[in-house]
Formats: structure tokens, sequence, C-alpha cells
């Protein structure tokens, strides 16, 4: 090797792009990275099967008669339960597996850079496949005369939900370096996120419990907000609760990262 | 450029990293050696800032990095060790990726990638997946990364594990030609490394530091650092023996076995109070008064790998001394 004759003066004081240009560099890489492999494709062709399924067949979609996408929502809170962790158990412990978390945080680039531009390109692939279920929309539009604010509130809530899902993973990634834990950990909480406030869980949690901790594991629950997207309803409130749990969870991611640095 | 003051890394109760000072000025190329788990790695992370050290103090170009880290980050090159990358990259992507985590854009970025491909001779494997390089190409993509930005600080860990012998004898050349202009720490546990590439070597053993200067400094150390070989033919051994042992610089001397037994060879250890080459004289005064035949003498200038030996305990003993404390 020789050492060649042109240098580049890359200086602490050089201009360099803000933080927002490291967190584009970021999402870009693990973006290409999802899309590099077959994984990506796979997802998404199951991601549309299986909405099909749910949408056309369990749920009935042709019997109900009516111009709406409810049947196709509703199940978007058990298909993402297993789909989600999917795409975001590799986000930290494949870094972690091989090593390039070392040299990601050893770059002048901080941890919640490095956190939010991962998440930020995954949450993009998740919008990619949602979107892709865009004929749904021109069969409704040719059968009847559906109420497009309905269906437009409808994709906000179950991109916001896959939100949630996805931070939640992206936190039990950082917890491990193997996938296939981080996958079953996301799984279990995101169930959580589910059932904490299904009545079935909470009429019986009343039984023994006392109203106001029932109350309390039920403000967890993904289910009350995402179904007033679901209805066609857009709340501020839904809109909040959804930013935080994204918020608390990559927090979170960032706080496991450090502890792990710290040994 | 690099200051490192009374570093401390314990992992629970396990301290991997005790008290270690240096200083790195440009120019300079600081080998640091020791046997495996000495702390070098531990080292190394805290000074480029991936694991916060228990306490003291690292400052890169005058950035605190603990207080600063980014400004001191964006000083650093940094190969870790096993050299990792993204297997589901290609070369291209991926030294493009870091290229921009250094925050070069455009056509800077397209020349500091093909100056570092050139460097480190990847040209032949730019547009393959880092998946399916062999190791010597994975560790060079690595080092690549690493002085994409053309870093004044470089921190290398293991540079040459895992290379053939043709690319280790590159990678030594390249880093003493780039310690010319940079502050360089890089860690081994080859000894030949230090004299090859180093201005400057430590010696880290158990997360201590047990010896630091000069390679020639380190080799004073040895016990063999001033002795003389000293071969004759055709004359008996110990009579050989006997008239080096009547020498007034001679402190002591031992026979060595030789292949040959023609040829008598004696190790002579001067005095402490002898000169340089005052004992080369004097034996080869007495050779002359002694019409021997003299086939060999040499001052020996000490050899590293028995100094590295003495100061630093094997692995086998220190497991049964640390039960014994
Ligand atoms: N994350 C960690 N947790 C616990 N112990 C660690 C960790 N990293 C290193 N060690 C321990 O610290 C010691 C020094 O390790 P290291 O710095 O890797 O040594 P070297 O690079 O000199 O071979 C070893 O005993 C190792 O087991
Ligand atoms: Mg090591």
């Amino acid at each position: 090797m020789t050492t060649h004759a042109t240098t580049l003066p890359v200086s602490a004081a050089a201009p360099h792009p803000g933080s927002l240009g490291n967190v584009l560099a970021i999402a870009k890489r693990e973006l290409s990275g999802y899309f590099a492999s077959p994984v990506a494709y796979i997802f998404i062709v199951i991601f549309l099967l299986l909405a099909g399924f749910f949408t056309f067949n369990v749920g009935g979609f042709f019997r109900r008669g009516e111009a709406s996408l409810e049947s196709f929502f509703v199940w978007h809170p058990w298909l993402y339960l297993f789909l989600v962790p999917a795409v975001g158990m590799r986000l930290w412990s494949e870094e972690r597996r091989l090593g390039t978390i070392e040299l990601l945080l050893t770059m002048p680039v901080t941890s919640w850079q490095a956190i939010v531009g991962k998440f930020l390109a995954s949450w993009l692939f998740l919008a990619i496949a949602l979107a892709l279920t865009f004929p749904l929309v021109f069969t409704v539009g040719y059968l009847g005369s559906p109420d497009y604010g309905a269906i437009f509130c409808g994709y906000v809530g179950s991109f916001m939900l896959a939100g949630a899902y996805l931070a939640v993973s992206c936190m039990t990634s950082a917890l491990t370096r193997n996938q296939v834990v981080s996958f079953i950990l996301s799984v279990v909480f995101c169930l959580f996120l589910i059932l904490a406030g299904w009545p079935p869980v909470t009429d019986m949690l009343v039984q023994w419990a006392k109203p106001w901790l029932v109350d309390f594991v039920a403000a967890f629950s993904v289910m009350p907000h995402f179904d007033s997207f679901r209805r066609g309803v857009v709340d501020s409130r839904d809109v909040i609760f959804f930013l935080s749990v994204i918020t608390f969870s990559l927090f979170t991611t960032g706080v496991i990262i450090r502890s792990h640095r710290a040994g | 450029m690099i200051k490192v003051e009374n570093l401390v890394k314990a992992f629970g109760p396990k301290v991997a990293v005790n008290g270690v000072s240096f200083g790195v000025e440009r120019g300079e190329v600081l080998g640091f050696l020791g046997p495996n788990g000495a702390g070098k790695s531990t080292t190394m992370r805290m000074v480029t800032g991936f694991i916060p050290p228990t306490s003291g103090r690292v400052t890169v170009g005058g950035f605190d990095m603990d207080e600063n880290p980014i400004p001191a980050k964006r000083l650093i090159g940094y190969l870790p060790e096993n050299a990792p990358a993204y297997t589901d990259m290609t070369v291209h992507g991926f030294l493009h990726f870091t290229a921009e985590l250094r925050g070069l854009r455009g056509e800077e970025k397209k020349k500091a990638v093909s100056r570092a491909v050139e460097m480190c001779f990847l040209e032949s494997v730019v547009y393959q997946s880092v998946d399916t390089l062999s190791k010597g190409y994975r560790h060079r993509t690595c080092f690549a990364q690493s002085i994409i930005h053309d870093p004044e600080v470089l921190v290398l860990d293991e540079p040459t594990d895992g290379l053939d012998p043709n690319q280790k004898y590159e990678v030594r050349t390249l880093i003493r030609e780039m310690g010319a202009k940079k502050a360089i720490i890089f860690s081994t546990h080859i000894l030949e490394e230090v004299d090859a590439a180093c201005t400057r070597a430590i010696i880290i053993d158990r997360g201590q530091i047990v010896a630091n200067g000069t390679p020639q400094e380190l080799r004073q150390r040895s016990d063999l650092a001033g002795a003389v070989m000293f071969s004759v033919q055709g004359t008996p051994a110990v009579t050989v023996n006997q008239k080096i042992q009547s020498l007034p610089t001679v402190r002591k001397s031992a026979l060595l076995a030789g292949e040959n037994p023609q040829v008598v060879a004696v190790r002579a250890f001067p005095q402490p109070n002898t000169r340089d080459s005052e004992l080369e004289a004097s034996l080869f005064e007495l050779a002359v008064r002694e019409h021997w035949k003299l086939t060999e003498l040499k001052t020996e200038e000490g050899r590293l790998d028995e100094v590295f030996r003495r100061i630093t305990l094997p692995d086998t003993k220190r497991s049964t001394k640390e039960e014994t404390k």
C-alpha cells in the first residue's frame, strides 16, 4: 500500500452537515439494507397476502355490502403483531452481532441520531408496504362511493400503530444480539399493548384489581386509540398517544445502548 | 493530539484497565503491546469514545471525549478489533456510507472513497458484497473506512490480525508512512511490528502500563542488552571460559551449546560500571593475546521478546497467581 499525494484536510473545524444529515445517511443505509436482501420483498408479499386474506376471507369484505375498508383495518393490530417485530428485530441486535455498533458509535454521530435514523428507515419501509395496499382503495371506489376521509384516517392510524410497535421492537432489539430473542420479546410487549385495554381482559382484571389500576393498565392499550382512527376520527389525543409510545420506546433504546457501552 | 490520564475501566468487579496514562503527538506511532486480555482493546474503546471510562480523562486534539465527543470523534479514524463491517453492503456502499457520516458530500466524497480504495488495494472488490470477501479484504475494507477522511488521529486495534505475511508487511509500511503526519496508536501482540512501525511502545499487562519507551530503550531493559557474543575455534571450552571470567570487565559468562564442537561460543555479561563497547574491546584484546582464532564478536542489543516475557505474565501462570491472592 502506498500513501497518496492528495490529502483531504478534514479537521474538527471543517464544515459538516448537521444532525439531519447524519440521520438521513443512517436512514438511507438502513433502508437500502432492507432492499438489498430478498427479505424485504418476501415481507411485502406476505404482508399483502395476509392483509388480503383477512380482509376478504375472514373479514367478509364483500358480504358486508358497504364501501368501506373497515374489514381491512380491523385486522391490523393483529397482523402487525408478528410482522412489525420481524422488521424491527434486526435493528440493533444485528449491529451488536456484527460489531458494527462500535463503528457507528465512534463516528461523529450521537446515539440519538443513530436511533432515530434507523427507526425512520424501518418506519418508511412499513409505510411502503402499507402504501402497496392501494388497490383496495380503488376496489371500494369502484364498488361504491366510500368516505375517502375515513379511509385516509384509517391509513394514518395504521401507520401510527405500526410506528408504535416498531419503536417497541427497536427497544427489544437493543436488549440482545440474538434476533430470535429480540423478536419474541417484541411480540410479547406488543401483545400487551393490544390486550391491556381489551374488554375481556379488563373485565377479568376488574374482578380482583382496584379500578384505578385497571384504568392505568388500560391506558397503555393501543386499541381505543386505533379504533377512533379506524372510525375516521383523527383526535390529537390519539396522535399524541402513539407519538408518546414511540418517543418513550426510542428513549429507552438509548438508555439500553448506553448501559451496554458502560459495561 | 491524544492525551490519556489515569484511565480506569471496571466491568463489575473486574478491573480491565487500571490507571493508564500516556500521550501521543503528531508524527508519533505508538505501539500498544500486551498479552491477550491485557486491556488493549478496552483502552482503545475508551480513547475512541465507544465506552465511557469508569474514571480518568481522554482528550483528543484538545477536545474532552466525555464533554465534547463529536469534535473529538471527528478527528479520529478507528479500526476496531476484528474489523467489523456491514455484511449486507458492497465495499463501495460501505465506504460511501462511512464517508457521509464523516461529513463528506458530492465530489469530495467520491474522491475520498477512491483514494481509500487505492491506498488499501480494494479496486478488484469494490462492487463485491462485504459478505463474500475473504478475511484479508474485509480487514482492508474496514481499514479503508478508518482513513477515509484522512484523520489526524488513527486508532488501530490489531490492524495486521488475520492478514498474510505480505499484507502484514504492507500495512506496517502504510502505518509507518502515515505516522509522519498523524498521531497513531496501534495494538499488537506481534513484537516485530514494534520495530517495523513504532516510534514508541507501551507494554501493558493486566490493565497497567509496565514499560514505556522507544523500541531501543525497551530492548535495553533486556538482561541480554550489552552482553557480548564471543566465539573461537580450536581452543578447549574450559580454557576459554576461564580466561574470559578472569577479565575485570566481565561480571559473568556462560558457555553456549553450538552445533559445531570445534567452535566454543561464550556469552559474556559486563560489569555494571563497564562502558559501552569496553567489554567487546577487552575480549578482542584477549583473543589477540592468546592467539585464538576468533570467529564471532558481537554486542547484543537485547531482545524485545525477552523483555516482553520477563515483564508480562504468561496466561497459564496468571490464573494460579490470581487464585493465591
Ligand atoms: N464488555 C466487557 N464485559 C466484561 N469484561 C470485559 C468486557 N470487555 C473486556 N472485558 C475483559 O477485560 C479484559 C481486557 O480485555 P481486552 O481489552 O479485550 O484485552 P486485549 O485487547 O488486550 O486482549 C479481559 O479480561 C476481558 O475479559
Ligand atoms: Mg484486543
